[in-house]
């Protein structure tokens, strides 16, 4: 009776035991919304598309330092199975990393091999229209499911563990120029997403669905619909236009959403950018400022409602997408304001109050001549360029949608930039038609020599100093610079700050670079062969810290060793 | 709009220039004689063959500047147009002509002769002694075996008369010293954060890692002579036309 005794209570401490490591694993394998918004408490996961809700890609990590980080190693090397411009930044949890690759597969590898689980395929529509190839971004998480946007406009809800698609959703009508190319930004219960499409003359929307169905809960449209507020910035053409002027023009509008968006907890507000108006170039055809493009949008994130916005560049006619991700900074300057950070397509650096959207400083990062200066309100002064004359910052931007990053250890803002990069803009009438490109005339090169071929970029660049040329540029929380470090070739390439002061980044020319986030100095580089269009990632398995990055059709894995 | 190689790549070629610009003669010229090769049949001598087309207009329904011309030349048209594969150089040539078309006078603009050109590029004009067409001349400077599709004929013709206005950046003269005291001089071919990869003047290849430079001078005069005063306007046309002719492989 004592001997049973002892062994059940030895069973049914076992039992205890047992059980407890399992609600511990569950409990470490479920991702809920908590987690997701106390992600810095947790930097050996990176849970999200710019590792946490204020969208610093910034990790505490500090293992790799300033001191051993000419030690890094390649520890492995995945290659995705279709060729192009490969932009996936990866959801990392409990060791195992999750991946979109071209055209729509998610794939689950190990983090410390890249070996993988599972592969998820799925074949957008063969008839759907997307601007600029099978581009995906990546994924977002909440419990045990991930989600995709798709290149023909689904949500796709998948299971972790098995790699099985859970439900799929309709976002919008592909063949109408609809695409989703961001990763879904995912709060509390709903998976938000928006629709790209700037060129194809759609009418761009926000739209956060159920976690659990699919079932769509809220939509916010970039465009307002006549009588909405900000519709009175799609003005009435007037009675004797002397050109083409589209009295729908809202219809067809644009500001397409193909960045992730950011989220403030406390204010229960979630930010996003906002593209290019429709047709990008040709103003007179759709007088008045085009509200919401080019703009930042805060929304309440459970209605979709909007509670401010602030737009860059009023009437743009340069397409300058403020898709950008928005930089959330508590304290900005020494003050209690917390704000969005954001650097601009159209080269200008901003601080906007996040609770109310007022606009505290705007600062050009590179050469501007689009604008002379701010008025009291934060709008732009807008100077345009004669015929024929250079605009700066150029078509692709001072910066576009690769990923800055915050460091609140050294309180730098850092920019991946074009410098000294201008474009000529010839307008041009444009009809809008259903699925077709609706672009209102195109921007040419600066540089070139009429009649000879264009200049190229790497892997054989001819640019040269002729041309604009790379930088990433730190600057303070009012935009003053602090450093740069300059590059040859352009850069598409997001920038990583670690806990050590690291700062990681790429570029066209297809070094891994590792600075000084205080000073700019370089530490170590690598050549990976093709061009980084990427943010580099940082997560750690068991003791080792390792860094990500993906060049050309490969994602590189590196680790220090001693 | 997002940013891409293709859409880059898309914004580079197009050099071709806009309708408010200039088109040159030599454009025109040699857009001429590929209309009267690959058009005249449909659209007629005088444009207007096809009953609601008239090219002499200047005006095009589905073309406002010119690479919406350029387009649609190389998508053709549903209403009967095929798809035309032309070239850098042709395609500037034949926007040039239509959009010229009405004023242009065939008396006064002329094409060269290819033969007699390259008579002018072997002998008097000395062209091989710095540039390789083919398998024969110096690899000094660029190579122009594929010249006549990569350049409109505008651009050929003014790089013969004002060579530093056409001269490409990467074709720029250059002079590096090494912290070793060596010198390397010749054009790049390449460039990046770290290194430059130069053809010096003897014709071989260097690959310097710029911490070993101590110094790299870039000058942005062409080292090429202008043949303005050299080369009757005849014998420039006649160049240009074989020059036009270097299509490559």
């Amino acid at each position: 009776m004592t001997v049973m005794t002892a062994t059940r209570r030895a069973l049914a401490a076992g039992v205890v035991s047992l059980l407890a490591t399992l609600l511990t694993t569950a409990a470490q394998a479920q991702i809920t919304p908590e987690r997701l918004a106390a992600a810095p408490n947790e930097p050996q996961n990176w849970l999200m598309y710019s590792g946490n809700y204020n969208s610093t890609r910034f990790s505490p990590l500090n293992q790799i330092t300033p001191a051993n980080v000419k030690n890094l190693k390649l520890q492995w090397v995945y290659q995705s199975p279709v060729a192009g411009n490969w932009q996936t930044s990866p959801i990392v949890l409990d060791g195992v990393m999750y991946i979109t690759q071209r055209q729509n597969d998610v794939a689950a590898l190990d983090a410390t091999t890249g070996r993988a689980f599972w592969i998820y395929r799925y074949t957008p529509a063969q008839d759907r229209i997307v601007c600029c190839g099978a581009n995906n971004r990546g994924l977002g998480i909440l419990g045990d499911t991930l989600f995709m946007g798709t290149l023909d406009a689904q949500l796709i809800a998948i299971d972790r563990i098995t790699g099985k698609a859970l439900w799929k959703t309709a976002v919008a009508k592909t063949t109408d120029g609809y695409s989703i190319t961001h990763a879904p930004l995912v709060v509390k219960d709903k998976v938000i997403v928006g629709v790209g499409g700037g060129e194809y003359g759609i009418r761009g929307f926000i739209a956060a669905y159920d976690a659990k169905t699919g079932k769509e809960a809220w939509r916010f449209y970039t465009i307002p619909a006549p009588g909405e507020p900000g519709s009175e910035s799609w003005q009435r053409c007037p009675p004797n236009s002397k050109g083409f002027c589209d009295p729908d023009a809202w219809k067809h509008g644009g500001g397409s959403i193909w960045m992730t968006g950011s989220y403030d907890p406390k204010l229960n507000l979630t930010y996003w950018g906002v593209g290019n108006v429709g047709p990008d170039y040709n103003g007179d055809q759709r007088p008045g400022d085009n509200l919401y493009t080019d703009s930042v949008v805060a929304l309440d994130v459970d209605t979709g409602k909007l509670k401010w916005h602030y737009q860059f560049t009023p009437h743009d006619v340069y397409d300058y997408d403020s898709v950008q991700v928005p930089v959330l900074v508590d304290n900005w300057d020494g003050s209690s304001i917390n704000v969005v950070m954001w650097a601009n397509r159209n080269g200008n650096f901003y601080a906007i109050d996040r609770a109310t959207g007022r606009f505290l400083v705007g600062k050009p990062f590179v050469k501007v001549n689009w604008m002379s200066g701010f008025d009291e309100r934060g709008r732009p002064k807008q100077t345009p360029q004669g015929d024929g004359l250079p605009t700066y910052p150029g078509n692709q931007g001072g910066t576009n949608w690769y990923s800055p990053s915050f460091s609140p250890r050294t309180g730098f803002f850092y920019i991946p930039a074009w410098e000294d990069y201008a474009s000529i803009y010839s307008p041009a009438p444009s009809e809008y038609k259903v699925g077709t490109n609706f672009t209102g005339g195109g921007p040419r090169n600066l540089s070139a020599v009429p009649g000879a071929p264009g200049l190229g970029r790497s892997p054989l660049n001819t640019w040269t100093e002729a041309a604009g040329h790379g930088a990433v540029i730190a600057v303070d929380q009012t935009g003053r610079e602090k450093w740069k470090f300059k590059m040859t070739d352009v850069t598409d390439a997001g920038i990583l700050t670690t806990g050590s002061d690291l700062l990681f980044t790429g570029g066209r020319e297809g070094y891994f670079q590792a600075l000084n986030a205080r000073t700019g100095e370089l530490l170590w580089k690598t050549q990976l062969g093709a061009a980084i269009n990427s943010g580099p990632t940082t997560f750690r398995v068991g003791n080792k810290q390792y860094i990500e990055v993906v060049s050309g059709l490969s994602m590189f894995v590196f680790a220090v060793e001693e | 709009m997002w940013t891409t190689l293709a859409v880059l790549a898309a914004t580079f070629m197009a050099q071709a220039p806009l309708h408010d610009a200039q088109y040159p003669d030599a454009d025109i010229a040699y857009g001429a004689t590929l209309y009267a090769s690959k058009c005249v049949n449909c659209h007629g001598t005088t444009g207007d063959a096809i009953g609601g087309v008239n090219l002499r207009s200047g005006k095009f329904r589905n073309a406002v500047i010119d690479r919406d011309l350029e387009r649609f030349i190389r998508a053709g048209s549903p209403a009967g147009m095929p798809a035309f594969t032309l070239d850098n150089a042709e395609m500037a040539g034949i926007v040039a002509y239509l959009r010229n078309m009405n004023a242009f006078d065939s008396a006064t603009v002329k094409a060269g002769d290819a033969t007699r050109g390259r008579a002018v590029v072997e002998g008097k004009g000395n062209c091989t002694s710095c540039h390789r067409i083919g398998a024969a001349g110096s690899r000094v400077a660029p190579n122009l075996s594929e010249i006549g599709s990569a350049r409109s004929a505008g651009s050929i013709q003014r790089s013969l008369v004002d060579p530093t206005s056409q001269m490409m950046p990467i074709n720029r003269p250059v002079r590096a010293v090494k912290k070793d005291g060596t010198t390397v001089a010749g054009r790049r071919l390449n460039e990046d954060t770290y290194s430059v990869q130069i053809l010096d003047d003897r014709g071989q290849l260097h690959s310097l890692l710029k911490s070993d430079i101590r110094e790299l001078a870039i000058s942005t005069t062409s080292p090429m002579p202008s043949y303005k005063s050299t080369l009757s306007e005849s014998d420039l046309a006649d160049v240009v036309a074989y020059l036009l002719s270097q299509k490559g492989q």
